[in-house]
């Protein structure tokens, strides 16, 4: 939900990232966090197993500039991608802005994908939100491997709404900052509708 | 379809932080901030100096999530108070409504003070919160109503 702050002049709002497991959700959050200059960007907070599994959540406050004098921040969140964390993954949900959904584009991957899209539509409609109507992009990650699925295919499967589409290879960067972009000018075109 | 965003005036700032401040000095906390169920910081005061706040307010929506979690798994509503003691420094966290009151103390506090403290001073931040959550917000002008795609756009150059 976003929060808007008169007295601090501050606009907070929350973007989680979603996808099957080993899709890159963490990559993306990484790569963000790497490539920002120190003063625009809080802790990396992994909340990881020891094998570097996401156990509950990963989160960095990212600050963008400044709109009509609002300090602009985007709380950038991923959820554990494990099917058996999906108690976990209801809860990151709650007061979500705006979703991506990181695909992983490896042709083993797509039944991973397709499930973890229907487990999204479900936790959004449990959290009382509808994906057709919440700022979301879609990104076919890891394009830089060798047995991917073409972008139209992965597109047909995959696309909901017309959302934009991304490609990313995340480990690398490619696209990474494209979906952020996309994701929140959808979150702040929303702010001004409402 | 997101939620509808809160908005927070100046004026209802200052009165949680006054709130906050008499808070802090009757239970000799360091630290105390006011969270969103989401995540989000609304107020902290204290010794806040090095502290993340931001991580930490995350942190303690995450926590409370998870408890609220379990106990809805043995049939409770939701857990109303946490509490984590260390060895020098404790956290103490009451659910009020959709905040989290998130306090911070040492040896110079107890957690009996700390809990006898935040449980007086919830019905007010309740009424509060209420308060700013149900305000007609019709004279407000949005930051965004004149945003341009431009504006936007310049965000991310």
């Amino acid at each position: 939900m976003t929060f808007i702050n008169y007295a601090s002049r501050e606009i907070n709002c929350k973007i989680v990232y979603y996808g099957p497991g080993l899709c890159g959700k963490t990559t993306n959050l990484q790569y963000i966090f790497d490539s920002t200059a120190p003063q625009s960007k809080g802790k990396l907070i992994s909340l990881a197993t020891e094998t570097d599994r996401t156990l509950f959540f990963d989160f960095m406050p990212l600050e963008l500039g400044t709109v009509r004098g609002f300090k602009t921040r985007f709380h950038l969140y991923t959820v554990p991608g494990q099917v058996f964390y999906d108690a976990s993954r209801k809860l990151i949900l709650k007061g979500v802005d705006g979703v991506v959904f990181v695909a992983d584009s490896q042709e083993e991957r797509m039944d991973a994908n397709i499930e973890s899209l229907y487990n999204l539509e479900e936790n959004l409609q449990s959290q009382g939100y509808d994906l057709m109507k919440i700022p979301y992009v879609l990104q076919l990650n890891k394009r830089d491997l060798t047995n991917i699925i073409p972008v139209e295919d992965l597109a047909a499967e995959l696309q909901r709404k017309g959302e934009p589409v991304v490609e990313a290879v995340a480990s690398t960067g490619a696209g990474v900052f494209d979906t952020l972009k996309a994701v929140a000018k959808q979150v702040l075109t929303e702010l001004r509708k409402s | 379809m997101a939620d509808t965003p809160i908005l927070l005036r100046e004026k209802q700032y200052h009165q949680i932080k006054a709130v906050l401040a008499r808070l802090r000095l009757d239970s000799a906390a360091k630290v105390v901030f006011l969270v969103d169920k989401d995540g989000q910081e609304i107020a902290s005061l204290g010794e806040v100096g090095n502290l993340d706040t931001t991580s930490l307010a995350s942190l303690a929506a995450g926590n409370v999530a998870a408890t609220g979690g379990m106990a809805q798994l043995i049939g409770e509503k939701e857990f109303p108070t946490l509490s984590h003691e260390g060895e020098r420094e404790s956290i103490h966290i009451s659910v009020i409504g959709r905040l989290l009151l998130v306090v911070v103390f040492d040896d110079r506090s107890s957690l009996g003070l700390v809990k006898l403290r935040s449980k007086q001073i919830s019905q007010q931040l309740a009424t509060l919160f209420n308060e700013i959550a149900n305000a007609d917000n019709g004279d407000l002008e949005s930051p965004f109503a004149g945003i341009t795609d431009e504006d936007i756009d310049s965000l991310f150059n």
